[in-house]
């Protein structure tokens, strides 16, 4: 006979064992208050703020005589519109009106700062999980659509407006229905040459760029596993670009390696405690997702986008294709290409590498490695624009700026720089940009600018052609110095020894 | 925030997918630290490119519903996009689809975001081209969009309509329940401290 095992009795209420995603767990221990047709009263652990979108949810505060509850929680920083040429004397009078407002803000508020000058200061993506304040588990919030980048520390992070930045200020909850769960299975090895964007570029090709529509999505798979956590944070920070608020990845040993001993990570007694509920985070094996969605990671190449949304992308050995609808023929038409011109035979006036999606030391090493020992084409104009104080000084500990000055790349300061262009840093009319970041809208890097979005050593190898380029065949670049021993291109795995070393012309 | 139970108004039609929060509001714009004043620079480089811009029609001027392609108001989190289109005189906008977060801000706006069937949109895209002067009706009470010859009724989360209806602060809705925040504080404060196992105060809760 089979034993039936006792069920489960708490305070006469029969639990269910029922598996739950990663998403669901943190979200179940985040509800402040659930009732029948209301959205959860979530708990937000971290808000990460900055100038531009909290101006009028601090102004709306004071009117209301109200206080912000947590500012312990709440950590501020500069990025969107500060000069990255400078400082803040470089600024105009609008922007530093701007970052006057959220200095004056966070001293009302007793809100930490890491202001233009602050050796902390940066993208406020890429200094969260720098500063050890992301963590596995937590409910990250920020006035921007690129917060699921911390969702690769398995944090459900997500962006809001600046209605909700005042409601986080005020009452450290949100009110939010819960997402539907959905995983993205990525399973083969990444080819040579292609990197953790290739990979989010050739998702989003794939499924369009309103798949994740009111999703929490689950990376998964040997290939998310095997990238690096800066590799990780680059998928989960493009979620957006495909509908999705919620990008994560379940953590394991590399986020806990990442994590440790970071200035706010916890510490002794505490980070052993902090691993056990880390470790229980994990989708349960038989949860049940809303959809899972699959990529053979084997089959990637480097992608680049050729239209006016993160979506109308296309492998490098590909072709500017026929325009299948009105969006397509309007993009083609901004982006001034036609139908069969071979994608490699695109010429370009500027390169920007820099953004929360690529700006991170990974990134700047990988980029660097293409760059080392050649020259920036001449009519191209290169910039590099790390994601934040902390990682400029790294990179300038190693040698890189000098990599990157020397080759005819411009060093700036941390920001978002030409991610969006709020500050000088723009593409003139008709210009054409390679560029690392996560948005090739009309106009994003300035007004009638043409994107495309590539991986760090696709923008670095495009700026050294004058045109865009596969990084995997160099063979017709100027001569440069080989450097095979940089781990990165994202996965982890050492970086590829590059053809086109001494003595290679064409 | 203004409510908003039964809005009568002409349409604009913006026969476009995927209209981007950069188009409505561009970046040069997000410096401002105020919250009015975006309305001027709606599709701002639309407008600046194109001399006959549909919302620059004389027919659309005071228009007050905007008609769009699917997933209207993608990419960044800008709630100046909102507050561009609620300045520009617009109280509701229509489409077959939204993203999420300029969705849930319109919420907070006092804008209604209204997702119609695609085929729905579409015929009111075309009453809104040929007959500009039509009036369109949104009751968000009986969620129900009439016009002469055309009535669709139409889902909207609940809480968002209740909001809408009631011109509700959100802020001070939720400071209601204070005593479940600082609850729920006491209890996360033990979690971090490895005292209480994550979740068990939930169940509990549940129980």
């Amino acid at each position: 006979m089979v034993q039936l095992q006792p069920v489960p009795v708490t305070a006469g209420y029969i639990r269910p064992p029922m598996p739950r995603t990663l998403a669901g767990k943190i979200w179940d221990q985040h509800v402040v208050r659930s009732a029948p047709g209301e959205p959860d009263l979530l708990y937000i652990d971290l808000h990460l703020v900055h100038e531009v979108t909290s101006p009028q949810a601090f102004e709306s505060l004071r009117l209301n005589g109200r206080r912000v509850r947590r500012p312990d929680l709440t950590v501020a920083t500069v990025d969107h519109n500060n000069p990255t040429l400078g400082g803040y004397e470089a600024a105009d009078e609008i922007s530093r009106k701007q970052m006057d407002a959220l200095r004056d803000n966070c001293e009302w508020a007793g809100i930490k700062l890491y202001g233009l000058g602050s050796r902390r200061q940066g993208i406020v993506h890429v200094i969260g999980p720098e500063l050890g304040l992301t963590h596995p588990g937590k409910t990250i919030v920020c006035g921007d659509s690129h917060t699921s980048t911390h969702g690769a520390f398995g944090a459900l992070a997500f962006g809001i407006g600046s209605s909700e930045v005042e409601h986080v200020l005020a009452t450290q909850c949100l009110w939010q229905r819960r997402p539907r769960d959905l995983a993205v299975e990525v399973d083969g090895e990444l080819p040579i040459g292609v990197t953790a964007k290739d990979l989010v570029l050739g998702l989003i090709a794939q499924v369009g760029i309103a798949a994740g529509s009111g999703s929490a999505v689950e990376y998964r798979g040997s290939t998310i596993r095997g990238l690096s956590m800066e590799g990780r944070m680059t998928v989960c920070n493009m979620s957006i670009e495909w509908g999705a608020r919620v990008g994560m990845v379940g953590p394991d040993d590399k986020t806990f390696a990442f994590l440790e001993g970071r200035p706010n990570a916890p510490q002794g007694a505490e980070w052993e405690a902090a691993l056990d509920r880390w470790r229980a985070l994990a989708s349960d094996p038989d949860a049940a997702f809303d959809e899972v969605l699959r990529l053979d990671a084997s089959a990637l190449e480097p992608f680049v986008t050729w239209g006016t949304n993160p979506g109308q992308a296309a492998p490098i050995s590909g072709r500017v294709p026929e325009p299948g609808d009105e969006t397509a023929e309007r993009a083609l038409r901004y982006m001034d290409l036609r139908p069969g011109t071979a994608l490699q035979d695109i010429p370009l006036d500027r390169v920007f590498i820099g953004s929360c999606t690529n700006a991170r030391l990974e990134d700047l090493r990988v980029a660097a490695a293409v760059v080392r020992g050649r020259r920036v084409h001449p009519r191209v104009r290169a910039m590099v624009v790390p994601g934040s104080a902390t990682v400029k000084l790294a990179a300038e500990a190693e040698g890189l700026d000098r990599v990157f000055t020397e080759a005819g790349f411009e060093w700036r300061d941390a920001g978002c720089s030409m991610c969006l262009g709020m500050n000088n840093d723009v593409l003139a009319p008709g210009e054409r940009c390679a560029s690392t970041s996560n948005r090739n809208f009309e106009g994003r890097q300035g007004s009638g600018g043409r994107t495309h979005l590539v991986s760090p050593p696709m923008a670095a190898a495009a700026a050294l052609a004058g045109h865009l380029v596969d990084v995997r065949d160099l063979t017709h670049l100027p001569p440069g110095e080989v450097v095979p021993e940089r781990r990165g291109w994202g996965s982890g795995r050492p970086t590829p020894t590059l053809p086109g070393g001494e003595g290679v012309s064409g | 925030m203004k409510a908003l139970r039964v809005h009568q108004g002409r349409m604009a039609p913006l026969d476009r997918d995927n209209v981007d929060t950069d188009q409505i509001i561009p970046k040069q714009f997000l410096r401002r630290v105020e919250r009015s004043g975006f309305g001027p620079f709606l599709f701002y480089d639309w407008r600046r490119e194109d001399p006959d811009f549909v919302l620059d029609r004389p027919q659309y001027r005071g228009a007050s519903v905007l008609v769009a392609g699917v997933n209207f108001g993608c990419g960044s989190s800008r709630e100046h996009a909102p507050w561009a289109i609620e300045d520009a005189g617009f109280r509701v906008v229509i489409a077959p689809s939204f993203a999420d977060i300029f969705r849930s801000n319109c919420g907070k706006v006092g804008i209604l975001a209204l997702a119609l069937p695609e085929g729905r949109v579409r015929q009111l895209m075309e009453v809104a081209s040929e007959a500009p002067d039509t009036e369109l009706t949104v009751d968000l009470e009986k969620q129900l969009v009439s016009a002469p010859g055309f009535e669709c009724g139409f889902e909207v989360d609940p809480f968002t309509r209740e909001c809408l209806l009631n011109g509700w602060d959100e802020v001070a809705l939720t400071l209601r329940h204070q005593d479940a925040i600082a609850a729920y504080e006491e209890g996360r404060s033990s979690v971090q401290n490895g005292s209480t196992p994550p979740g068990s105060r939930l169940q509990s809760q549940h129980s």
